[in-house]
């Protein structure tokens, strides 16, 4: 638990996690083989860890509910914490690969549920590295939303691979899309937004939404306002570019 | 750190296995050390002296381990691929190379589509490639058609009905991707993942088709267990602890021993036995696969007595009910020998029949064959033992992430300049 005075890690006020307890670097090494416990296959994610509230005995007696919406890269969790109250029957989960900032979310739901009994028990995280792992913790057409928010741009030209959204694994992810599933993504630097557009332009599993679609999406709202980059970005008067497609059936494309 | 590889682990592996295959008719038997290509030729007794003027200057043969080597199922094509970052395709009846294509990294495996329309190719960053040999231009560039990210790449394969590829990599994976009409444009519906191994997977082979409706995948790992796959929901059928059954391996053994991977599989007898190479096995474990239950069980053992014989590869001639096995390495640091290799053939791979592991008198093409597969007849089996350890360490370097210690990690942080360390 956490320990009293000036010092401690959780602020005496408002319950939560301080965030310069958790520092860390803005980039992380997404090729190093980091240490972290990855599940065998999607069936080894355990439920009950992550939602006590929905599975209260690793025992899943209702297997019908499923981790609906991931964000890649959730960084210190605020899209999820948003989303968390927008859809409060799904489930959720956070992916992000630095340590210090995975520990700081998890805190951050804990006390959020303390503080709100009932809510904030549908979101959860967990330290991976999603280029290499997104297969064993999803099934197939499992999620039905994927957000990457602000992903870090990796601006050489010899670093384009490091990118979270590439051509290759973009297969990936609309393996674990169901189809219908949206997938989101925004950033303030411009080059990586015309990146990720192209990207998937070129699939043939996306589509881009319509300008109606958009505006009647609520998850399309949070993504430039409910995170700390992107409220970074606001403040210093920023641009935002988005690209937001959806996953479509083999037969549907246009060869 | 992915691009650099160093000094010390490089030279490990560069010893690289010996390789053998043999011609769907089972007329022409390969073997590939190091560089080389030895091919012989069953049907007339003598060893195929290759052709290859594919390109212009002197980029003839290779000049590096080969990695891959591969017929193709109508039996005209050959292709051969490794560290030399290139892939040659050979005609299997004229034995001339059709065409070399260039690869930006070193080649680990290799596949050729069932229609022979296609080759595939992976490297070792994970990209597979897909090269049109029905293309008019002379110019064939391989084009990207999947990638496991950031993972090497260890065995490629083709489903019998040509739907599937299959891709198998040292991050325990194995991807089952739609393979497409138009392949060149890549294959980006993925049909499923294989997961289950615990640690890297090693080797692929095709339950031939006719035994069962949908196709069925075994595979084989560094966690000494072949597994046995419905690949169209990638659902894991069933496990053989191979290296425990064979009484390798204790069943509790918890420690992080990576001796006794499963390095080669084959399957023989229309797909009712497979033949299982382990790194630590002198000799092959015989698994027989039951159909309507859809499970392996161990059925023999069968031990080479006498030679060190570890097999590094193993194929199967279909005609002959034969099984050919290679031993092998394309240097051996210490030795007066450029290379090594050995072929040892077992007949009888039966239900009911005893295998025999054929004298050299016995192997088909005898003398000659060995001689021009081994590049001697005589063999030193003291080298052999030394070489089976190189091969195996050669692929725990490779293939096993390295688990530093956490002093270690700190001391390799204290060069870091972008932070300040606490003293």
């Amino acid at each position: 638990m956490p320990e009293t005075g000036i010092n401690s890690t959780f602020s005496k006020s408002t319950g939560l996690p301080r965030k310069r307890f958790y520092r860390a670097r803005a980039h992380s090494n997404p090729l190093s083989d980091s240490h972290f416990p990855v599940p065998l296959s999607p069936s080894h994610v355990d439920y009950s860890l992550h939602y006590p509230h929905f599975f209260p005995s690793s025992d899943q007696a209702d297997s019908s509910k499923k981790i609906k919406f991931a964000d890649i890269g959730c960084g210190f969790g605020g899209l999820l914490i948003s989303l968390s109250t927008l859809f409060p029957e799904t489930l959720m989960i956070g992916m992000e690969l630095r340590d210090k900032v995975s520990e700081y979310v998890k805190e951050r739901i804990l006390s959020l549920r303390v503080a709100n009994p009932g809510q904030y028990q549908n979101i959860s995280v967990v330290r991976t590295n999603s280029m290499k792992y997104i297969p064993n913790h999803f099934e197939k057409a499992q999620l039905s939303k994927m957000f990457f928010l602000f992903p870090d741009p990796h601006f050489k030209e010899k670093n384009h691979r490091r990118r979270v959204i590439s051509p290759f694994l973009l297969d990936e992810y609309a393996f674990v899309l169901e189809v219908g599933g949206i997938i989101y993504t925004i950033t303030d630097v411009e080059e990586l937004g015309d990146w990720m557009k192209t990207c998937l332009e070129n699939h043939p599993l996306f589509e881009p939404l319509t300008e109606k679609e958009l505006e009647a999406d609520p998850a399309v709202k949070l993504l430039s306002s409910a995170t700390e980059e992107g409220q970074k970005v606001a403040r210093n008067d920023g641009q935002t570019f988005q690209a937001v497609y959806r996953r479509i059936a083999a037969s549907d494309q246009i060869s | 750190m992915d691009e650099e590889v160093t000094t010390e682990s490089r030279k490990e592996t560069e010893v690289a296995p010996a390789l053998i295959a043999v011609h769907p008719t089972g007329h022409h038997i390969a073997v590939a050390v190091g560089p080389e290509l030895r091919i012989f030729n069953l049907l007339n007794n003598s060893a195929v002296s290759l052709h290859d003027d594919s390109i212009s200057g002197d980029n003839h043969f290779h000049k590096d381990n080969i990695r891959a080597i591969r017929f193709g199922a109508k039996g005209k094509l050959f292709v051969s691929a490794g560290d030399d970052k290139t892939l040659k395709i050979w005609s299997a009846e004229s034995w001339h190379c059709i065409l070399t294509v260039s690869s930006e990294k070193r080649v680990t495996a290799v596949a050729i589509s069932n229609d022979g329309l296609y080759v595939c190719f992976a490297d070792k960053f994970g990209l597979v490639w897909v090269v049109d040999l029905n293309q008019t231009s002379i110019d064939k560039k391989p084009t990207p058609l999947l990638s496991h990210y950031c993972s090497i790449i260890t065995s490629l394969e083709f489903s019998p009905d040509n739907r599937f590829i299959i891709s198998a990599d040292r991050d325990f994976k194995i991807r089952v991707t739609n393979f497409p009409k138009n392949p060149l444009n890549g294959a980006h519906e993925i049909q499923s993942f294989c997961l289950g191994h615990t640690e890297f997977v090693s080797c692929l082979a095709f339950v031939p088709a006719q035994e069962s409706p949908h196709s069925l995948l075994l595979s084989g790992s560094g966690d000494s267990t072949v597994r046995l796959w419905d690949i169209s929901s990638g659902a894991l059928l069933d496990t053989c602890e191979v290296a425990v059954k064979a009484g390798l391996l204790e069943s509790n053994d918890n420690t992080e021993e990576h001796g006794h991977a499963v390095t080669d599989l084959c399957t023989t007898l229309d797909g009712l036995l497979v033949a299982v190479a382990i790194q630590s096995l002198r000799g092959i474990v015989l698994l027989s696969y039951n159909v309507s239950a859809q499970t392996l069980s161990v059925a023999k053992v069968v031990s080479i007595a006498g030679d060190t014989f570890v097999p590094t590869c193993l194929a199967n001639s279909p005609p002959t009910r034969e099984l050919w096995m290679v031993t092998g390495v394309s240097s051996l640091p210490g030795y007066d020998y450029p290379s090594l290799a050995r072929v040892l053939v077992i007949s009888g791979i039966d239900a009911d029949q005893e295998p025999v592991v054929l004298g050299d008198d016995k192997i088909p093409g005898g003398v000659k064959l060995l001689e021009t597969l081994q590049g001697t007849a005589a063999v030193d089996d003291n080298a052999f033992s030394v070489a089976a350890e190189a091969v195996k360490a050669a692929m725990c370097n490779l293939l096993i992430k390295k688990q530093y210690p956490f002093e270690n990690r700190e001391y390799r942080k204290k060069t870091r300049n972008d932070r300040k360390l606490k003293e």
